[in-house]
């Protein structure tokens, strides 16, 4: 099943008709002229003490804890209305442009819509190298041809592609190092998360909840590609939690893992959250809680063994996928993960040991009213798909999604993208077959005579508490930053990308990008002087003070 | 080695031929069991827009209407679901288009339920369409504020194709209560939702009240053409007062207003409008 090749050679992706090379490599310095010891650059002693270096960014979510923040503080309340672009990058492709770049020593790292890599010069935006690879034409991706990001270590940049391929690209030159396949694309596995690097292993979860596989996360050997562990995201036979599922159901019960973990170095614990199971909007067939989807996981990064779980929603079908960033606060002496999830509650968990502290709604619920004995909210009989449709909320999309939140050391706030959006939610009993779409149900907005909308929302930490809110004009599907300048960066459905003030919600300045923004921010520095980057369209878009 | 590869240009041609009378001829006609497999497929993958029972939704079109305004026939549906509809908000049904994709065998299951749910031609589709065409552009003043294959007013909703893309009983309800759903609009590619037919009132800095609908608006602006048909875009933290109201500026035509006979009327006007060349 698993391969591992070490080739040279990039796949083609760009039609010849363009007339441009697969990856133009800017690297044949006269070979051998010059020799100098190599370094590697990236190490992860650098990771761990990311927040040293706050001109870079050097993972998905910033650092291991998942706070997308950003101590740079060049830009600030006090100028953030001054704010120019400075330069965009164009991928020239369509659909949703999701990634969140990566900025090492003033190269900027970004990925893109089918599986595109670049390289580029941060603070100007040209190019260096670029990778497209060429997907199969049976790849499955439920919602979009997209792809979130990137992770770094030593000279190499990993990618987890739509075709189930995890891929090392040489950082300066973008030539493929390895390719895995870990998975058959055809059944309905792909990758759309930026891996995350622990030690000398790069880690990945898969997407394909919308098909019925099984879940896992993995993790690669960073020098050679090879496997070194497996979880599986449903217990097998014989395992604790496989009695959580209704006879051969676990065999296709879905429960991916597409969003990049956290990780605590303290307790060389990595937390990693888990995706509806399938078919999504349908329990018929799959009795039982089904472990563990919709779950969080304290999992050993070296051996992959699960310390312990925290499921948010038992025996989903509303599609309630727990796929959002689980950030890791400390409050005191307490160690805590804290998550807005997708069924409507903010959850704060202890993260030695998965116990539920609280769970409080942070947008419109329905599904649930009532809690377990722990304060875990459960799901209602009354809000179960029917035949007629069932309103029920928040929607098949969430109260939030994948789009990262925020957490400001500064305020001690938790910032997060909230969708005011209810669906009606209808039965579709279909048979499984591999590689097709495994929902059991159909979704669609209700039609009231109610606009959606959304907004971005700050919560705090210890009490749940909205603290306040900016409302956007639709439901949106932008990332937040925070920044130590007191301001967070977010966008909107209508294309605005926004600074507030992280205090107060107080907007201070936007930029119209021209396409709705589904991504997260970021923000880095060259010589001194900060950026703000956010990806909308086709285009990566930077912004600094004039 | 010649020998493989002229064996293999055999198969692909074979492959091409039967690809190509695959997407032609429905291999299920008039199969019901099929039919309701079709069912579940279409509320898995149709429904969002045609809502549930195919009678159209916010998106899209009452597809129980027997006929059909992009083809009638099993192969148009066929190629209508297969590649999208140029110039509508209807996706190619493959892969990063609408939902997860279906295969071939799967949209000939939706054609198959398609024609399951198929209705009689109902009374409004029977209806006396020269009188609606009186009534629209006379005595019920629909002209004044809709155009219909290029005469009549801007403010509201062109109808020229309203009539093969919405239910009867849709445009039943738009026309008795008009702000029970708001007409929508303008659809960017990437937003979730199109913009409706919102009712604004601005008051302008130096003063100046008007009155319209919003054709666009985001967190900091707002774009509107108002009762006199000119257009506007505001920058809305330099407005003296805005305000939105989901109150449609259509008046509500109640049976006194229009009689239910002269509705269907309307309605036949606009369904027999949108056969002669709205909307193409």
């Amino acid at each position: 099943m698993k391969s591992v090749s070490t080739r040279s050679g990039g796949k083609s992706g760009f039609p010849a008709s363009l007339g441009m090379a697969v990856l133009f490599a800017v690297t044949a310095t006269a070979a051998g002229l010059f020799a100098p010891q190599a370094s590697a650059q990236v190490t992860f002693e650098r990771l761990l003490n990311s927040s040293k270096e706050p001109q870079n960014w050097l993972m998905y979510s910033g650092d291991y804890a998942g706070h997308r923040f950003s101590a740079l503080d060049e830009i600030k309340i006090s100028n953030a209305a001054s704010l120019v672009p400075k330069w965009a990058y164009q991928t020239m492709a369509g659909g949703k442009f999701e990634t969140t770049p990566l900025v090492v020593d003033g190269i900027l790292y970004g990925t893109g819509q089918d599986d595109r890599v670049y390289a580029l010069d941060a603070r100007s935006g040209r190019p260096i190298w670029q990778y497209q690879r060429a997907l199969p034409v049976d790849i499955r991706p439920c919602c979009g041809r997209v792809n979130r990001g990137l992770a770094i270590l030593g000279d190499k940049v990993f990618v987890a592609t739509l075709d189930a391929h995890v891929i090392a690209l040489d950082s300066k030159t973008g030539n493929v190092v390895w390719d895995v396949s870990a998975a058959e694309h055809a059944k309905g596995y792909s990758f759309t998360l930026a891996p995350l690097v622990i030690k000398n292993l790069v880690l990945v979860g898969v997407s394909g909840g919308e098909y019925g596989i099984r879940g896992f996360i993995e993790a690669y050997d960073v020098a050679t590609g090879e496997r070194k562990w497996r979880f599986y995201t449903i217990p097998g036979p014989g395992e604790p939690g496989h009695d959580s599922w209704e006879a051969d159901s676990w065999k296709i019960g879905g429960s991916p893992a597409w969003i990049t973990g956290t990780y605590d170095p303290a307790t060389n614990t990595t937390f990693w959250t888990t995706g509806n199971p399938s078919p999504s909007n349908r329990g018929e067939g799959r009795a039982g809680d089904n472990l563990y989807s919709n779950s969080l996981l304290a999992i050993d990064p070296d051996t992959g063994k699960l310390k312990w779980h925290f499921q948010f929603t038992q025996h989903d079908e509303h599609d309630y996928d727990a796929t959002q960033v689980p950030v890791m606060i400390d409050e005191g002496d307490r160690k805590l993960i804290a998550q807005a999830n997708r069924n409507g509650f903010f959850y704060v968990v202890d993260r030695t040991n998965g116990k539920l502290i609280s769970a409080t709604s942070y947008a419109k619920v329905s599904w649930s009213t009532s809690k377990d004995a722990t304060g875990r909210p459960v799901p209602d009989k009354t809000a179960v798909p029917t035949p007629e449709g069932n309103r029920v909320c928040p929607g098949a999309a969430g109260a939030t999604n994948w789009m990262s939140p925020t957490y400001d050391p500064q305020t001690k706030l938790f910032y997060v993208t909230a969708r005011e959006q209810c669906d009606i939610f209808a039965t579709a009993p279909q048979p499984y077959e591999a590689g097709h779409a495994y929902y059991g149900s159909a979704y669609f907005p209700n039609d009231e005579a109610q606009p959606f909308w959304g907004a971005l929302r700050a919560l705090d930490p210890a009490t749940g508490r909205l603290k306040w809110e900016w409302k956007h004009t639709s439901p949106a599907w932008a990332g937040v930053l925070s920044t130590a300048g007191g301001l967070v960066f977010t966008g909107d459905a209508e294309g605005n990308f926004i600074a507030l003030e992280a205090a107060s919600g107080k907007a201070l300045w936007h930029f119209q990008c021209g396409a709705s923004v589904y991504s997260s921010p970021m923000s880095f520095a060259i010589d001194g002087k900060q950026y703000v980057a956010v990806a909308a369209g086709s285009a990566l878009f930077t912004f600094a003070l004039p | 080695m010649r020998l493989l590869a002229s064996s293999a240009f055999v198969a692909l041609v074979a492959c091409m031929a039967v690809a190509v009378r695959a997407q032609e001829k429905n291999p299920f006609a008039g199969d019901a069991k099929v039919a309701k497999v079709g069912e579940y497929q279409f509320r898995s993958n149709c429904a969002f827009c045609h809502g549930l029972g195919a009678r159209g939704g916010g998106r899209g079109p009452d597809l129980t209407r027997a006929q059909k305004h992009h083809g009638n026939t099993d192969a148009e549906i066929f190629h209508n679901i297969h590649d999208g509809i140029t110039g509508t908000a209807m996706p190619a049904a493959t892969n990063g288009g609408i939902g997860v994709g279906m295969s071939d065998e799967e949209i000939w299951q939706v054609v198959n339920y398609l024609r399951s749910v198929e209705k009689k031609a109902t009374a409004a589709e029977t209806g006396n369409a020269a009188h609606g065409k009186e009534l629209f552009y006379g005595t019920a003043g629909c002209g004044t504020c809709h155009m219909v294959n290029g005469k009549g007013g801007r403010l509201g909703p062109d109808l020229s194709s309203t009539g093969a893309s919405r239910s009867v009983e849709y445009l039943d309800e738009s026309v008795r209560r008009p702000s029970k759903r708001l007409a929508t609009g303008l659809s960017e590619p990437m937003k979730d939702f199109s913009q409706e037919y919102e009712t604004a009132t601005v008051v302008t800095s130096d003063g100046t009240k008007l009155q319209g609908v919003v054709l666009n608006e985001d967190s900091f602006t707002v774009q509107m053409l108002d009762t006199r048909e000119q257009l506007h875009a505001f920058e809305k933290a330099k407005l003296r007062s805005y305000e939105k109201t989901r109150e449609s500026l259509m008046p509500e035509y109640d049976a006194k207003a229009l009689p239910e006979k002269d509705l269907k009327d309307l309605i036949a006007f606009l369904l027999a409008a949108s056969e002669q060349g709205g909307g193409k």
